[in-house]
């Protein structure tokens, strides 16, 4: 047996990979839920339901994917320029504290329609110098980027661990390390009335769209996946490969940045260590379930997002581990890896 | 030589639709040198890969010593005595030549590893077919030639008594590939048979004692060396009669590039030595050099993909600093780099971006591609440069290597460019490919571009340069004209012997 390029990947085949990826992992995962005693399907009705079946629930599984778009974006277009930006998580907390602080102490009292964007501006910011350092390292020492960006991640919780407990450190929540709260007009205004769901899900899902058009349409779309594809035939083209790198760069850091400023900003409005439940990292697994692409990436948020709060409500109700959530979302992670193997292979015996 | 070693009998092998090896049989006896000659996708590989089971064939089988080797076990193949030296190597660079020879030899559950015999049979073999090789270098250090000196040994450490060789001069210099091919007559004279795979007229010719022609998955011609001819051979290959394009007399016109003292340093050495050279309107000239003496440097510099650390660069009768690709590209520099699928093309992306994409400027308009005008662009390309295998829309990696050439010559030649950076055009290519570059390019001169050639293949400069430079050691000659020198002159030239070269302009 052997495996062969595929001369040809049609549209059908690459749309329905995910798909079967998605039924092969909660088939797998229902060989788990049964291991641990209970009725496999019901389980699964218990994860639908308990993430959609109510407004609240909906809306709390949306409020849950909005920031993995963003993450999930940011690593979607730092790796298709082969830019291994494993970093999403401390970029996400260091965008977070640095749009708290700065509404707390810079833009307070400024209108909603000035500061939030402000914020969003300081909070990208915040996120793009993260991972221009690694990129730096990397483009003037060799230095990989897969280690610096993913050792970083401790560094940033660490730095916001220690703001939180100190300068930043909120007088009035009784000695717990959270950050001041954010100025009330810094709030995003809610999607829905009663319940946790900001405006950050259209402004994520519009970014998607956005980057798509980005990749697909312009000169820089086509210059960055080139130097992604083939770094010396990039160059031979004259495409500036260290330019591109760095705009990539800004691109992906500042959306990293942007989802823990719109995170803060809209659900918690003020920062703490469990801000992110692993968001950054979650990004990663998203935009590869997306084979990288921005559009597929909202999909793979939502069903990521659908998983994480639907294995709640279902190991509440049946007794079975959260974890059930994690591994099922592993495992179509991996499912998906095999299944995008097997569009640009064949099998010849 | 009567005794047959190795016997492939009606070998038939289908991919989807395409029927890679028709009823094919062929036989090989002992001491025999055959070549096994066709175009690209003629079904040379594949034959050898069902011979070694790497695949397995669908109708047919194959035996050796008059045993049936089982299909598919590229084990048993090698037990048999079959050895397989690929076009890619399968060496690992990080270990040392023993090391790669003995890999696979000793079973993976014995403890300790026998490097002193290992090493007595790799010298004793080395020695006795003159393949000289240190066991200790690093196969990373080594340069091609040795590395694929090494692949041979590791065949001959497994005891092979048949030896396949995929284009094993593919990779290789010149001077290399001679070497390679008496090392290989002094193995068959000692006993051994050979195939080796090759679309190359000349060394088919010189080294084979039996020639077997393939195209399009069927046997077309088996013939003894002496009763045929390098045209015959030509005509059986590509199906049809090629005959190289010939270049007619011209008068050039003004000069358009013109170097002076131009001196490239990197890592500390000067791989560009003070070169001189004029180019001029409506000719050729052809720069020809043993590979890694420089003359990629060259195409890099006039590329705009490096920067010069001395010299006078003038283009079109003006001063140039650093040459930029978007600087020469713009002031109609065409380019066609050394290797394809390394600088020419993004093998993942459409035909129509690796199309525009050194020209993307003009191709967008605010930042936004031009998609349409793209696949305009590329459709034009295609449709006039006889592009097969493709539309706009699909990957360029599908292209042969033929193809993606005409594709590449197409971007460049389409818009008339003033001049023309051609480094190794041909190279790779099969017969008919040759003839097609070859024809634009005389046909580019003609028109009044001028052709900066760069090449190793004697031939081919013979054919299509007005005058020749030689580079050695990064320094190049003055030039000659082709028409005042032979074969035999240039060789002289190429190793460095230019002492009375006239400079001729």
């Amino acid at each position: 047996m052997r495996f062969e390029r595929r001369e040809h990947r049609s549209t059908l085949l690459v749309i329905s990979t995910p798909i079967l990826a998605v039924i092969a992992a909660l088939a797998i995962a229902g060989v788990l839920i049964a291991a641990a005693g209970a009725p496999v399907f019901e389980a699964y009705w218990k994860i639908l339901t308990s993430a959609f079946g109510s407004r609240l629930s909906a809306t709390e599984t949306l409020t849950r994917a909005s920031p993995l778009i963003l993450t999930g974006l940011a690593a979607a277009v730092a790796f298709r320029a082969r830019l291994w930006n494993i970093g999403g998580e401390g970029q996400f907390y260091l965008g977070a504290i640095a749009a708290a602080a700065a509404s707390a102490h810079l833009f307070a009292g400024l209108p909603s329609l000035l500061q939030i964007p402000l914020l969003f501006i300081v909070g990208a910011f915040a996120g793009m110098v993260l991972l221009l350092v690694p990129l730096w390292l990397r483009l003037r020492f060799s230095v990989d980027e897969v280690v610096t960006t993913l050792l970083l991640n401790f560094v940033a919780l660490l730095f916001v661990s220690m703001l939180i407990d100190g300068v930043l450190k909120d007088p009035a929540a009784f000695g717990w390390p959270q950050s001041e709260a954010v100025d009330a007009a810094a709030r995003l205004p809610k999607l829905l009335a009663r319940s946790r769901l900001h405006i950050g899900l259209g402004i994520a899902v519009v970014i998607a769209f956005l980057i798509y058009f980005v990749q697909t349409r312009t000169v820089f779309g086509v210059q960055s996946r080139a130097a992604g594809l083939n770094p010396s035939g990039a160059v031979f083209a004259g495409v500036p490969l260290g330019r591109t790198l760095v705009i990539v760069a800004m691109i992906s850091g500042g959306l990293a940045g942007l989802a823990g400023t719109i995170e803060v900003l809209g659900v918690k409005g003020y920062v703490t260590t469990d801000l992110s439940p692993g968001y950054g990292y979650s990004g990663i697994v998203v935009a590869m379930l997306a084979n990288l692409n921005p559009l597929g990436v909202v999909l793979a948020a939502l069903f990521t997002a659908t998983m994480f709060v639907g294995a709640d409500g279902m190991s509440r109700s049946m007794g079975i581990p959260t974890y059930i959530a994690d591994v099922t979302v592993s495992l179509s992670l991996l499912s998906m890896l095999v299944a995008v193997f097997f569009t640009q292979y064949r099998i010849r015996r | 030589m009567t005794d047959t070693v190795l016997d492939i009998r009606n070998v038939s092998k289908r991919f989807g639709d395409n029927l890679a090896n028709d009823d094919i049989s062929l036989s090989l006896a002992k001491g025999e040198i055959v070549a096994l000659l066709g175009e690209n996708g003629a079904g040379k590989t594949t034959l050898m890969s069902i011979l070694f089971g790497h695949y397995v064939p669908d109708t047919g089988s194959v035996s050796v010593m008059g045993q049936m080797l089982p299909p598919g076990k590229p084990r048993a193949a090698i037990r048999a005595g079959v050895g397989m030296v690929h076009q890619h190597f399968s060496l690992a660079p990080n270990l040392t030549v023993l090391e790669n020879v003995m890999t696979g030899t000793e079973s993976l559950w014995s403890l300790g590893s026998n490097v002193s015999a290992g090493r007595k049979k790799l010298l004793d073999i080395s020695q006795r077919f003159g393949l000289k090789v240190d066991p200790d270098a690093r196969l990373g250090d080594l340069s091609v030639g040795e590395q694929q000196r090494v692949e041979i040994l590791k065949a001959l450490y497994n005891d092979a008594r048949i030896l396949v060789l995929d284009e094993p001069t593919a990779v290789l210099t010149k001077l290399e590939a001679e070497t390679l091919f008496s090392t290989l007559k002094d193995m068959a004279r000692q006993g051994l048979s050979l195939i080796f795979i090759s679309h190359k007229l000349d060394e088919v010719m010189a080294t084979a004692d039996r020639i077997v022609v393939l195209r399009g998955g069927r046997q077309v011609a088996e013939r003894k060396v002496g009763d045929t001819s390098k045209a015959e051979l030509a005509e059986l290959m590509v199906g049809r009669k090629v005959t190289r394009p010939v270049r007619e007399a011209s008068t050039p016109g003004e000069i358009v590039l013109e170097a002076a003292g131009i001196t490239v340093r990197s890592g500390g050495v000067d791989r560009l030595k003070s070169v001189d050279f004029r180019l001029r309107a409506g000719e050729v000239l052809g720069i020809i050099g043993v590979s890694g003496n420089g003359q990629a440097v060259l195409a890099q510099l006039l590329s705009g993909t490096i920067g010069r650390s001395a010299g006078d660069l003038v283009l079109f009768g003006k001063g140039v600093g650093d040459l930029t690709v978007a600087d020469a590209v713009s002031s109609g520099i065409g380019r066609i780099p050394e290797d394809r699928n390394r600088d020419g093309a993004i093998g993942e992306m459409a035909i129509w971006e690796n199309a525009v994409l050194e020209r993307l400027p003009e191709f967008s308009k605010a930042g936004l591609v031009d998609r349409k005008a793209g696949i305009a662009f590329a459709t034009r390309i295609i449709e006039g440069f006889d592009v097969r295998g493709g539309t706009p829309t699909s990957r360029i990696r599908l292209l042969s290597g033929g193809n993606m050439q005409k594709l590449i010559l197409g971007r460049n030649l389409i818009e008339h460019p003033k001049i023309l950076l051609a480094a190794q055009p041909a190279r790779g290519l099969d017969e008919g490919a040759v003839a097609a570059v070859h024809e634009r390019i005389l046909e580019a001169r003609k028109a009044g571009t001028a052709v900066l050639l760069i090449s190793e293949d004697l031939d081919e400069v013979m054919a299509l340069a007005d005058r020749i430079q030689a580079i050695v050691g990064g320094r190049l000659s003055p030039s000659v004209n082709a028409e005042d020198v032979d074969a035999q002159r240039l060789g002289l030239m190429m190793a460095g012997e230019w002492g009375g070269a006239s400079d001729a302009v």
